[in-house]
């Protein structure tokens, strides 16, 4: 049965006009159906999603702590699994929930091979306690711990954490990097990360108006750059078979990085200095001559 | 509510619709149904969800197999819609107008 004309995630929230994130929770929840819970690290989702004493959401819900999402919806699982009930477990947290604080917890939820779909939604920083740069925010990103000066005129220096892969190294059954711009493969990801067993890991690109500073009407467009210019590449992982991840959306002609990086205020020093816009593009290209045949 | 519930349980599921965030808007998103071809990016998109399908036959449509082919349309819900416009920049025909909003 399908509950894509249902809304398992209210109005009202919230999260800021234009974020992607709550786009990315309603299309996971319609394709989950009722039959499901849900755990949610601390994050902008969380928080704003449950001012109390109300709550966007119409399946069971439960938020404990940064770090643990994880291990949270590993127990639920193991108590579902000790009932013999069938049930989606899904949990979500935000790139600092998932790739820094939450990395241990849900490290040992892989390992350990609970029947969970964990969905990273990736705003690249720590945007509800203020933007702050994470171990997901990009090479070249202001941040308000990442500040653009005369000592430092680049942002971040280091490059994005590849999470998908290094989920992938732990053998879950699925992972898949997705892109809400990109409907049909990002829905489809979902469905099929969905109807797999075993612990599940969706790697989702979403843009934060605050934190990215750009126009809330412009989400899906720059969302839509991100894979175009080869920034945010959409593949999936199999068993954890890394050596035949599968690209699924090839862009037929890659649009240069600083059509992506002009559409938000956190580039916004960079473009000032062609040569570390041309050091990403490197980055860009090295990915794809690497990785682009598969 | 007067007493904090047991664990801060929430017991009534997706309560939030009472906060009518459509408070927050600044812009107003406005479907011309003569326009519109009901391909429902707007509703696939919308980040509240704010944009709901409804029984199209009462609403214009540019002509009569458009309306025959697909019976609903979008509508925008100005209780919670926050102005983003996101339907307006995704909408593929331009069928969605973005007015500053009169308060």
């Amino acid at each position: 049965m399908s509950y894509e004309n249902e809304e398992f995630f209210a109005p009202g929230h919230g999260m800021c006009a234009g974020c992607a994130a709550p786009i990315i929770v309603r299309w996971v929840l319609k394709m989950a159906g009722p039959n499901t819970i849900v755990v949610n690290a601390t994050g902008c989702l969380e928080v704003a999603t449950t001012a109390y004493p109300r709550t966007s959401w119409k399946v069971p819900w439960i938020h404990v702590a940064f770090e643990n999402a994880a291990a949270v919806a590993s127990g639920i699982e193991a108590a579902a699994r000790a009932k013999g009930e069938k049930l989606n477990i899904i949990a979500f947290g935000g790139d600092g929930g998932t790739v820094d604080i939450g990395f241990q917890a849900l490290s040992g939820m892989i390992e350990r091979g609970h029947n969970v779909l964990y969905v990273l939604y990736d705003n690249e920083a720590y945007m509800n306690t203020g933007i702050q740069r994470s171990g997901a925010t990009p090479y070249g990103a202001w941040t308000t711990t990442s500040q653009v000066g005369d000592a430092n005129p680049i942002g971040k220096l280091r490059p994005k954490k590849p999470i998908a892969r290094i989920v992938a190294a732990h053998n879950p059954t699925y992972v898949a990097t997705a892109n809400p711009a990109f409907f049909q493969d990002f829905k489809r990801k979902i469905e099929k990360a969905l109807s797999y067993e075993g612990p599940r890991f969706l790697h989702i690109l979403s843009s934060c108006t605050t934190g990215w500073r750009h126009d809330p009407s412009k989400t899906i467009k720059i969302l839509k750059l991100a894979t175009e210019t080869g920034l945010f590449p959409l593949y999936e992982i199999i068993d954890g078979d890394i050596e035949h991840m599968k690209i699924t959306y090839r862009p037929k002609e890659f649009k240069p990085v600083e059509e992506y990086l002009k559409m938000q205020g956190r580039f916004r020093h960079l473009l000032k200095h062609p040569e570390y816009v041309q050091k990403l593009q490197e980055d860009v290209n090295k990915w794809w001559e690497k990785y682009g045949k598969q | 509510m007067d007493m904090i519930t047991r664990g801060a349980i929430i017991p009534d599921a997706g309560n939030s619709v009472e906060n009518k965030t459509g408070s927050w808007r600044v812009f107003k998103p406005i479907i011309h149904y003569e326009k519109c071809i009901r391909c429902f990016i707007c509703w696939q998109y919308c980040p509240e969800p704010a944009i709901y399908k409804k029984d199209g036959s009462e609403y214009p449509a540019k002509n009569d197999a458009i309306k025959k082919r697909i019976t609903e349309v979008p509508v925008i819900d100005y209780d919670y819609c926050k102005g983003c416009g996101i339907c307006y920049e995704e909408c593929p025909v331009n069928a969605i107008e973005f007015v500053k909003e009169e308060k």
